[in-house]
């Protein structure tokens, strides 16, 4: 049966293997989640723009990307830009634009959702104002948006952060491959998986803690 | 001050608007009244273009709105419009209501603008909540705040959508008050209201419409002290909402 060893961790394994990884996951999720954000909230306004074809090539970016299995996106865009410009362009590069690119896809529909959610009497009392419909959008419509669905945001962020450990497909070092280094080094694989299970986990729990009360308190301030 | 030639306006294959002429002079208060689906709410959108009209002519102060190349921001910030549900932003605190367009749309310095909204605040008596947000306000006050941040533009004519419709009955009092007294000041105001009272106290004019067509359109004496020469359809509608 199983038998467990825990003893191997160390603070010293933990700075050596772990802190590195760990670093780049986070990076890695904040990057991918703040430039996500920002193409997403335009591919939102593209996509709710008057534009038929603007809404068009928006709609067509965001259903492709959804359509495909993030781990093949990130294989893909590192294996194939090389192939196209002739030179390697780097791990984590790769893995940033990737994540940019695929996330903004889902941020895209949380943000157009939120668009959605803010009366159409927002924008006339803006306009009225004499706004032009770009202030509105960025004055009123927007921040609406953005505080209406910042639960949401998070909860995705919160799913972000364990698909980071998909960049094994392209051999990255985050946070799952520090541990997988140590428990190689030190023979001990399914203790190092488990302990990567229970620290995803923890982070995760912890940060859908803090979504919860956050969701709280914006309900008392509206 | 205002004036509508011929206008038209389609849903789709839905006529809402059916060759709506009037002219409305400065300092004059017009009410327009009507059953619900008679196109009253969408003639006054017209004259600040929130609806796009498909046929006839509308100018403000000289200003052909119809024409595209007419700068509609620039018309719009001067033509203040009063919602049936308040439309105040409710992420912004009250002085943040009162200030944004003036600083983004007229250049006003933060200074200038949060003199100017606590003055319009002051006078529809809500100074107390300039730091509150809308949500903490009833609907009345939430009203008055929504007049209030329509007058710091300096509007030069005030369109009123139906202003008292959502507000509870208790609360109808003191935004048709505010509206009185602006009456009082001379400004030029659009108002589409039911309340028949504040038609007959401060009402220059009356406009009733139809279907989308303007039926009468009379001075005030003339439409509650002649009740024998309006047509059938507004002997009608005032027979049944008078009773009450």
């Amino acid at each position: 049966m199983l038998d467990l060893d825990l003893s191997f961790v160390t603070l010293e394994l933990m700075r050596k293997f772990i802190l590195q990884g760990f670093v780049f996951s986070v990076q890695l999720t904040v990057v991918a989640s703040l430039g996500g954000l920002v193409i997403g909230t335009l591919l939102a306004i593209c996509r709710l723009s008057g534009w038929k074809t603007l809404a068009a090539l928006s709609a067509f970016y965001v259903n492709t990307m959804r359509s495909i299995p993030l781990v093949m996106v990130i294989l893909w865009f590192y294996l194939l830009i090389p192939l196209l410009t002739g030179h390697s362009i780097g791990v984590e590069f790769s893995a940033y634009f990737t994540f940019v690119a695929f996330e903004a896809a889902y941020f895209s529909e949380i943000m157009r959702a939120g668009i959605s959610s803010v009366s159409p009497g927002q924008k006339n009392a803006a306009l009225a104002l004499g706004l032009t419909p770009a202030q509105s959008l960025q004055q009123v419509i927007l921040p609406q948006a953005f505080r209406n669905m910042l639960p949401v945001i998070f909860t995705q962020t919160i799913v972000l952060f364990q698909d980071t450990s998909l960049v094994y497909a392209i051999g990255a070092y985050d946070l799952l491959k520090g541990f997988v280094t140590a428990g190689k080094i030190y023979g001990r694989p399914e203790e190092a998986y488990l302990l990567a299970a229970v620290i995803y986990f923890a982070l995760s729990w912890a940060a859908s803690w803090g979504v919860k009360r956050l969701e709280t308190r914006i309900a008392i301030v509206r | 001050m205002i004036e509508l030639k011929h206008v038209s306006k389609w849903y789709g294959q839905t006529q809402v608007l059916n060759d709506c002429s009037t002219q409305i002079a400065l300092g004059e208060v017009v009410v327009i009244c009507g059953p619900s689906g008679s196109g009253k709410s969408t003639l006054i959108k017209t004259i600040n273009a929130l609806e796009p009209i498909q046929q006839g002519e509308i100018y403000v102060d000289g200003v052909p709105v119809h024409d595209p190349a007419t700068s509609l921001p620039t018309l719009r910030s001067h033509v203040g419009m009063v919602f049936q549900h308040f439309e105040l932003f409710p992420h912004l605190s009250v002085m943040e209501n009162l200030t944004l367009a003036q600083i983004k749309v007229l250049g006003r310095s933060v200074d200038q603008a949060t003199t100017h909204g606590l003055k319009y605040l002051e006078r529809v008596g809500l100074l107390a909540h300039k730091d509150k947000y809308p949500a903490q306000l009833s609907g009345g006050q939430q009203q008055r705040v929504a007049i209030a941040r329509a007058l710091t533009m300096d509007p030069k004519v005030m369109l009123f959508d139906e202003p008292t419709s959502a507000l509870d009955p208790e609360m109808v009092g003191e935004v048709l008050d505010v509206m009185t007294s602006l009456a009082h000041d001379g400004m030029t105001m659009m108002c589409v209201t039911h309340e028949m009272g504040f038609a007959k106290r401060v009402g220059t004019r009356v406009i009733f419409m139809d279907v989308g067509r303007i039926v009468e359109d009379c001075s005030k004496d003339e439409f509650f002290n002649h009740p024998e020469r309006r047509q059938a359809r507004t002997k009608e509608f005032l027979g049944k909402i008078l009773q009450h």
